[in-house]
């Protein structure tokens, strides 16, 4: 398909949503990450059966993490998605990055200039 | 087991900002379970704290590490050398833990980084509920084994109030009635002659009233 998606993520496959903690996604923002994209598979298709509902409440609980260092919750996203999607997953990513270019670099990024680059894309292997 | 939330992050780093070495203590016992003070908890709040460093300016640093109990002096001896090395300790065990902590090191500031909250059990999947004051004085055999002082928001010993509304309590309606529980629980074992019975006055003195309480075996002792 040749459909191309933003060079400034980093895409870490894993088993499994449900593989992912919440220090997972802590360690990413302590490293620098401008934000963390979670991109599990649909609800209700998850090979280990909840695995990604899992994920999703982790999520959630990070989201409030965020919040009481006071950093955007937007930061980090989960979604939903099959391996098959590709187009849906470009565009996901493309939001992604607009959210977090409007949102400004991470206060933890070492880079110095004002263009967020290293997003964290968490993605599942089917 | 003991259960404790976490405190929220601004307010152990307003308590911990003074400091430039921080360590953060888990505890692998009843905080854990409880997911509140384990190996996994101390990981996630020092990343926290880690970050609240660096996006508000405070210089300290934080290490990480979870001994086995921190109400045990074997297992506290075990982390002196990285307690010696820090300016102060943010323990993640209960109010026991903390104190223990804080009674062994004179001169180190030690902090509680959770609200101890009650003993109880794990009611189903992450969902603790309290069952027991330590009173000091268990009446749980008269009672169907379903504890009146922890159970009725009124601690009625000669219940119910009157005041319930079909099985809720009328102080949160979100909680069963403590002493409709104790009548079905006494009715089900065929003990409910036990409600005729009037019960004096308990004797607070054994609870926390009396001040903080301590209880010697003397036959254990060397």
């Amino acid at each position: 398909m040749r459909i191309q998606y933003p060079t400034n993520i980093r895409i870490i496959r894993t088993p499994c949503t449900g593989k992912l903690e919440v220090e997972y996604f802590m360690k990413a923002f302590e490293n620098g990450a401008d934000g963390v994209l979670i991109a599990g598979c649909e609800e209700g298709g998850c090979h280990f059966i909840e695995g990604n509902l899992l994920a999703k409440r982790r999520v959630n609980y990070t989201r409030e993490l965020l919040k009481e260092l006071g950093l955007s919750p937007e930061r980090i996203r989960m979604v939903n998605i099959s391996a098959a999607m590709a187009r849906p997953f470009v565009d996901i990513v493309n939001d992604m990055v607009e959210t977090i270019k409007g949102l400004g670099q991470s206060p933890l990024n070492p880079k110095k200039d004002n263009q967020p680059n290293t997003n964290t894309t968490l993605e599942i292997t089917k | 087991m003991i259960v404790a939330e976490r405190k929220k992050i601004p307010e152990i780093v307003e308590i911990i900002k003074p400091h430039k070495k921080v360590l953060v203590l888990g505890c692998g016992t009843c905080v854990t379970v409880c997911l509140a003070g384990g190996e996994r908890e101390v990981s996630i709040i020092s990343s926290a704290l880690r970050i609240a460093a660096r996006v508000n300016g405070y210089e300290y640093e934080i290490e990480e590490h979870t001994i086995e109990r921190q109400c045990d002096n074997v297992f506290i001896e075990e982390a002196s050398e990285i307690i010696a090395r820090n300016d102060a300790v943010v323990s993640l065990g209960c109010g026991a833990g903390v104190q223990a902590i804080a009674e062994r090191y004179n001169t180190k500031p030690v902090y509680a980084g959770l609200n101890t909250s009650f003993i109880g059990i794990l009611e189903e999947r992450a969902v603790w509920t309290e069952k027991c004051a330590a009173c000091g004085d268990c009446v749980l055999h008269e009672y169907g084994g379903i504890c009146p002082i922890t159970r009725c928001a009124k601690h009625l010993l000669n219940g119910p109030c009157g005041g319930s509304l079909e099985d809720r309590c009328e102080v949160s309606p979100d909680k069963p009635c403590g002493w409709q529980l104790i009548y079905k629980r006494l009715k089900s074992i065929g003990q409910l002659d036990r409600l005729k019975q009037i019960k004096p006055p308990k004797n607070w003195g054994k609870s926390l009233a009396g001040g903080s309480r301590i209880i010697v075996r003397e036959d254990h002792r060397i």
